[in-house]
């Protein structure tokens, strides 16, 4: 499986999520958030910032289901669901993800026909580092 | 101030096959389309002296310019972001030649994309696209990222399977008609398509497009000297690039309106300087890696508003005859992918009345780039 090759601007958020952490860059100055990280404020152009701990809580903005062609580690899981999921602390700060039916469960745990666009989802941390996602009503 | 306006005029277009694997190399290739668009215009190689292409493209100015006999060269250029460099290639030339940096511009694309590794199997490579974000999580290749916008384009607006099949069906029946496209003799049915793999869900097979082996160019002159080439110019009418603030690439997830795309933007500066608008355009020549950016395409160049751009395919409006004739030569779905530099030969085909898929009495064509990276677009006009 692929691991983030991180930059200096979004190493801070995998060092928070190996940590059980969803963090998100937010300018220290003007308060608004920003995803993807970067060195400064496209707001306010300060170069200030902060992690700022969000509550983890969101909903699906929207889903996939890869098939192959896929990467061997990817498609021998194949079909399995990406998720972008909106946060419900920061509406436009969209995370790129899976949802699983628990912490390091396989991409392919939970039936895409289970997934919703606008159904509530919560992170959770895999042994990885990678954050996770699971329905708040399974 | 002077402007773009018709100053410059494309007066030679060449091409190689296309097909899934050609024998020969890509500096070939290239060579041989760049010398088939010198000899379409009656221009010898020597009198070029610009060249403009695509930053993916592997075989650079040095190595053409000696391989096919360029002359002393004052303007070269190559634009990013794969096929959304498609159009500017032939705007920059337009530019330098406005301008006076330039005389005789050529630009080309060649690529064994057929034959070559699929770029998303490079583990190493971080594609220009925030990889750290996405890839971990197996959103591999351009199909999973698009097919994402497609998803929430369905549900916010209620476009349909349906919708992006009539645009793989119009690709297909046009390819059909036209020998040199690789689905020449290959129809497509609903029931095929319907049924066909997933790629990623939404999108199916039949809503990517080819992977192909296939080298393009076109020579661009002042509209002076286009007077005196083999066939009749076509004029470099408006021509523009567009990155839109906040912009993320094809994982556009990222801002307020994910769904507004480059198109808005390179549209805005398109028709500003156009003497027509969209309900004047005879033929279209949109980009389709996948068929989902043709209606997002239709809706920020202007041809229906947000969200109509599903129901604009409906009742064979992408066909001949239709409101909007699209890539009359197959496009990238069905004549051959090479990041869309066939469409702007198309485009001259169709103005020059030469194409196999000719609308009558067509004046005006639309010319685009990629959509959902940053882009770019030409109003073409006999």
């Amino acid at each position: 499986m692929l691991s983030p090759v991180t930059d200096p601007d979004g190493a801070p958020f995998w060092q928070y999520a190996a940590q059980g952490e969803l963090r998100v860059q937010t300018c220290a100055d003007c308060d608004e958030p920003r995803f993807p990280p970067r060195p400064c404020c496209p707001h306010c152009q300060s170069f200030a910032c902060e992690w700022r701990k969000t509550s983890g809580q969101g909903r699906v903005w929207s889903y996939v289901v890869p098939h192959p062609p896929l990467l061997p580690e990817y498609a021998e899981q194949a079909p399995y669901n990406v998720v972008v999921v909106e946060l419900a602390d920061a509406p436009r700060i969209r995370l790129v993800g899976n949802l699983v039916t628990g912490p390091d469960a396989p991409l392919d745990s939970l039936p895409p026909a289970r997934i919703r666009i606008g159904a509530k989802v919560q992170a959770v941390f895999s042994g990885t580092g990678l954050p996770q996602w699971v329905l708040e009503r399974p | 101030m002077a402007g773009l306006k018709d100053a410059a005029a494309i007066v030679g277009i060449g091409q190689t096959p296309f097909a899934r694997h050609l024998p020969e190399d890509e500096k070939t290739l290239a060579c041989r389309a760049v010398l088939a668009a010198l000899d379409d215009a009656g221009i010898s190689p020597g009198e070029v002296d610009a060249l403009a292409s695509y930053t993916m493209e592997e075989t650079d100015e040095v190595e053409l310019a000696k391989a096919v006999g360029l002359g002393d060269l004052t303007f070269f250029s190559k634009v990013g972001y794969g096929g959304g460099g498609s159009c500017a290639t032939v705007a920059h030339l337009a530019a330098a030649i406005a301008s006076g940096q330039a005389s005789v511009g050529v630009a080309w694309r060649s690529r064994k994309r057929g034959s070559g590794p699929r770029p998303w199997t490079n583990t190493s490579a971080q594609l220009p696209t925030p990889a750290q974000w996405t890839r971990p999580f197996g959103l591999l290749r351009p199909a999973d990222e698009i097919a994402m916008l497609t998803r929430r384009y369905m549900h916010e607006y209620g476009a349909t399977r349906d919708h992006l099949f009539n645009v793989a069906l119009a690709c297909r029946n046009r390819a059909n008609q036209n020998p040199a496209a690789v689905m020449y003799e290959r129809p497509l049915t609903r029931e095929m398509y319907m049924t066909s793999r997933w790629i990623s869900e939404p999108l199916c097979l039949f809503d990517n497009c080819l992977e192909t082996d296939g080298a393009l160019a076109c020579v661009v002159v002042s509209r002076e000297r286009a007077r005196d080439c083999r066939h009749a110019p076509v004029y470099v009418h408006s021509a523009a690039q567009g990155l839109p603030a906040q912009h993320h690439g094809m994982v556009n997830y990222w801002n307020d309106d994910p769904l507004t795309g480059p198109a808005w933007t390179a549209a805005r500066h398109l028709w500003k300087h156009a003497d027509f608008t969209p309900q004047d355009v005879d033929v279209a020549q949109i980009y389709d890696a996948f068929t989902a950016l043709i209606p997002l395409s239709l809706e920020g160049y202007g041809f229906c508003g947000r969200g109509e751009g599903g129901a604009f395919t409906e009742q064979g409006a992408l066909e001949i005859g239709g409101r909007l004739p699209l890539n009359t030569s197959g496009g990238g779905l069905s004549e051959a992918y090479v990041h869309g530099f066939n469409l702007i030969n198309e485009g001259v085909r169709q103005l020059r009345g030469t194409s196999t898929a000719q609308v009558p009495g067509a004046a005006t064509c639309l010319v685009t780039a990629g959509e959902g990276v940053p882009t770019s677009a030409l109003l073409l006009r006999s």
